[in-house]
């Protein structure tokens, strides 16, 4: 049987507009049909914007790639209504366990928060995450959204105008022009888009070679993730193993800089390794077998004119810590609705320029989170070393040295502090959903508070007063009433009040909050919605 | 508690402190040494706990105190 991805899931077609005698003009088009662009892609649609995309290839991920999926894209996965079959394919796991040398030096529950509908985590091949999303784009495509995605269209020409872009693209039958108002870059960490535009992707490269081997096994292995720190079967090194769905495992070995890649990868030196790890009884079967390098680094904007930079793309970041695609889809998240506003002339092109503020500030903290991990599971020098072996030796015996060990911090949005679009916080309310943040999720009844939040700008009132609808500048907001006693559990009080009697929220369409105060006050709220859509 | 780093005595006891700090070295290979004072500026770092006096105490050991 052939594997998933390597059947054509949106073979090449050609489509009329390869024999049109002058270019034809698209709304938006999106490069590449990776997690980020099928995000952008329905993101927009759903919304009624036309947008096709373009892939250079008809398949879905070759091979598992990223496979851990955190709760904060797994809820913009909801709001594109394709959260679901991910979470019901997806392992879900708690329990990380930490090795050094041939022993256990301690285990950790990421005991995660109740009251979200999500969970912290969830592990899923890359090509299920893929083959999900483009089944939500035939779905769409069924009910008449303005969506297509053209197979085996590569783009081999990029040329910037003030008001639209041209694109020169490659297929099977030849190559064929085409134009549009935007364009969003997804493609990927080597992305074609930005040389063909000449734009800098600078940072660290780090020195080191990590083989992936994703594994069919029955094993007992509990669905725990395993970090091995310098182990027995990988003497100097680090070592991964974590649980996909179907049996297959993902291991994750680090080589060294000095290899010989191409040696490497073959079945005849991967096998001893896998055994040497996981026992010589242990039947297993190679599903996929890769070796990666990886740098932090990011663009010095991501906004170039009408060409958008998302994902990969943009910013590329060390796996420790799964803050690649889940970051990718924060950018989207964080870009469309800001793009539907100015294609409706509802706010100023300016407010594109604050993607670039909020996601770069994105970037850098993932940046910075995953280089230090990175520092610590391969140190560079004798005293980075013998310092992190210090903490390991530690942290089997004494409990304060477990936070200092990094094998990975797992990703959690990033709370878009400083931003211009949010107005001063007016409530002594909770920090972790001041003006920025990510709205935490809460228990309502029988559902959850964030499926109400989306796609729209909401004010949210927490026993307080406040308009059924208010309109600014061109801009509906759509009031969601909601009181303590509507949780039983609490959770929307600690998360959203704290000890203050009431609140009121001006909550994005991205669900980040912008503006926060005790109670209603029309001239304040009229003026940070204003602010968050870039017209103040 | 202060947020100032102490850099005048404050050891009950020096000459006794210094000779148990030489005695846990007693016949260790450079390599283990190493070690073992790793783990100690890391035990000894959580005892202090306050991040500003741990970057100034950084600082007067690289003797490059803050002016």
């Amino acid at each position: 049987m052939n594997k998933i991805f390597e059947v054509p899931m949106y073979p090449y077609e050609r489509h009329a507009d390869q024999d049109a005698s002058t270019p034809v003009r698209h709304k938006v088009i999106v490069v590449g049909a990776g997690p980020i662009g099928l995000g952008a892609a329905i993101d927009l649609a759903q919304q009624g914007i036309e947008v096709v995309v373009l892939d250079d290839n008809d398949k879905v991920s070759f091979g598992s790639r990223a496979i851990c999926f955190a709760k904060r894209p797994l809820e913009i996965l909801d709001r594109l209504g394709c959260g679901q079959p991910m979470v019901d394919k997806g392992v879900q796991w708690n329990v990380g366990k930490v090795f050094f040398d041939d022993r256990e030096v301690y285990n950790f529950d990421l005991l995660p928060e109740d009251g979200h509908k999500r969970p912290a985590f969830i592990n899923l091949q890359q090509y299920y995450f893929e083959e999900y999303m483009v089944n939500r784009v035939f779905e769409l495509q069924a009910q008449g959204a303005p969506i297509e995605i053209r197979g085996r269209n590569k783009v081999s020409a990029v040329g910037t105008h003030p008001d639209h872009v041209t694109i020169e693209v490659d297929t099977p039958e030849g190559s064929y022009n085409l134009e549009a108002d935007w364009i969003i870059a997804c493609d990927g960490a080597g992305s074609p888009m930005r040389s063909m535009l000449g734009k800098d992707f600078v940072g660290r490269v780090f020195e080191d070679n990590f083989l992936i081997a994703d594994v069919i096994m029955e094993a007992d292995f509990p669905t725990e993730r395993w970090f091995w720190f310098d182990p027995p079967f990988n003497k100097g090194q680090s070592a991964l193993l974590h649980k996909q769905p179907d049996g297959v495992w993902r291991i994750d070995l680090q080589l060294g800089w000095d290899i010989d890649k191409e040696r490497e990868k073959r079945p005849e030196n991967v096998i001893p390794r896998l055994k040497a790890m996981l026992g010589d009884d242990v039947e297993f079967e190679l599903e996929w077998v890769s070796i990666y390098t990886f740098q932090c680094r990011r663009m010095e904007q991501f906004r170039h004119g009408r060409v958008l930079f998302a994902g990969d793309a943009a910013h590329q970041v060390s796996p420790f810590g799964a803050r690649g695609a889940n970051s990718g889809l924060q950018d989207t998240d964080n870009l469309c609705w800001k793009l539907k506003l100015v294609m409706e002339g509802k706010a100023p092109e300016s407010l594109l320029d604050s993607y670039d503020v909020e996601r770069i500030h994105g970037a850098d903290e993932n940046i910075l989170n995953s280089s230090r991990s990175t520092d610590f599971i391969t140190p560079k020098s004798e005293i980075s070393r013998t310092l992190r072996d210090a903490v390991l030796d530690l942290s089997e015996h004494y409990e304060f040295a477990r936070p200092l060990v990094n094998s990975g911090r797992l990703s959690v949005p990033c709370t878009y502090d400083g931003s211009p679009l949010n107005s001063a916080d007016a409530l002594n309310g909770p920090a972790r959903s001041r003006p920025g943040s990510a709205c935490p999720d809460a228990p309502l009844g029988d559902g959850f508070l964030l499926p109400k939040l989306a796609d729209k700008f909401t004010l949210l009132t927490i026993d307080a007063d406040a308009p059924d609808v208010l309109e600014e500048s061109g801009i509906t907001v759509e009031r969601l009433a909601l009181s303590v006693t509507d949780d039983k559990t609490l959770a929307l009080k600690e998360r959203y009040l704290g000890d203050a009697p009431s609140g009121v929220y001006l909550i994005r369409p991205d669900q980040h909050v912008a503006a926060r105060r005790p109670n209603f006050d029309e001239n304040q709220f009229r003026a940070a919605i204003r602010r968050a859509t870039g017209q103040e | 508690m202060s947020d100032q780093l102490t850099l005048t005595p404050n050891i009950d006891g020096a000459d006794d402190f210094y000779a148990e700090l030489l005695a846990v070295h007693e016949g260790l290979s450079k390599e283990d040494s190493d070690a073992l004072n790793a783990r100690l500026i890391l035990v000894l770092a959580n005892q202090i706990g306050n991040r500003a006096i741990l970057t100034q105490a950084l600082a007067a050991a690289a003797l490059k105190p803050e002016v």
